[in-house]
């Protein structure tokens, strides 16, 4: 799935790297618990969460993730948004909540990582 | 961060982890992020270093107020030094379960304290040594092959 259709699907507004909206993501985590996002998330993922601190995007600059979604309308501090447009890191707000917006881009065949991997 | 060349390793970079600001907590693993790829190591070794590094990182700025951090290069592997002079660890068997946390209800706040941290450091890689005296410090040694 493109981020541009994750954009879409959680009618979500980029806040950073909207050049990179085109780049596939081949699976997604939803947690505000950043260690468990380190032990099991792999490959182009995408991390849905309602945590806001610079963590979260190191987290995800250091799985390799290509897109980050705040939820519950979340909006990332100007630090945060700087540390991931050099990271190359779409950053996402939605309005919808944790379990709707998982819910959704997993009924539109965004799997987790654990189907991929095991 | 300071680097240099040695005859026997490829390279060496050591880095101080600042133990009073959570919110920079991870730099240094940013810092030797880059220069992996720098090195042309591959996508998975980077990653694997990467991750171990970084959760090594948040347990010294958590748990022991910051400490020194060193990797060095070789031919065949990544070998990672983390130093601390915190307040040790207890039981390190305990440590090493997923879920067993001392970390407070404010760190879990942050998105870390969970009890995954020094187990994702030995899951991500191939060998990992704990050495912790309690009132002096703890270091951890970890390990990741090339091939």
């Amino acid at each position: 799935m493109k981020i541009s259709d994750i954009k879409e699907l959680l009618e979500a507004e980029v806040l950073c790297c909207e050049e990179n909206i085109d780049c596939e993501a081949c699976s997604a985590c939803g947690s505000d618990m950043m260690s468990d996002v380190l032990a099991y998330v792999k490959d182009q993922a995408v991390l849905l969460t309602g945590l806001v601190n610079s963590q979260v995007i190191r987290t995800a600059q250091m799985m390799d993730m290509v897109c980050i979604v705040f939820v519950r309308s979340k909006m990332p501090t100007e630090e945060m948004i700087e540390l991931s447009k050099n990271a190359g890191i779409v950053l996402m707000t939605t309005k919808k909540r944790m379990y709707e917006a998982c819910g959704k881009l997993y009924k539109s065949g965004l799997v987790g990582n654990g189907e991929i991997h095991g | 961060m300071v680097t240099v060349r040695y005859m026997d390793k490829l390279i060496k970079f050591e880095f101080d982890v600042d133990g009073t600001d959570f919110t920079s907590a991870g730099q240094a693993s940013v810092n030797v992020k880059k220069h992996l790829r720098q090195l042309g190591l591959s996508p998975e070794v980077i990653r694997r270093v990467s991750i171990a590094m970084y959760e090594g990182e948040i347990n010294m700025v958590i748990h022991a107020k910051g400490g020194k951090a060193e990797v060095n290069v070789y031919e065949d592997r990544v070998e990672i030094i983390l130093r601390d002079t915190g307040p040790g660890i207890k039981d390190i068997n305990l440590a090493m379960q997923e879920g067993y946390s001392t970390a407070t209800d404010n760190v879990r706040s942050l998105g870390f304290g969970a009890g995954m941290g020094l187990p994702n450091m030995k899951r991500y890689t191939d060998n990992m040594e704990i050495e912790s005296v309690l009132g002096e410090g703890t270091t951890i040694k970890m390990t990741v092959n090339l091939n």
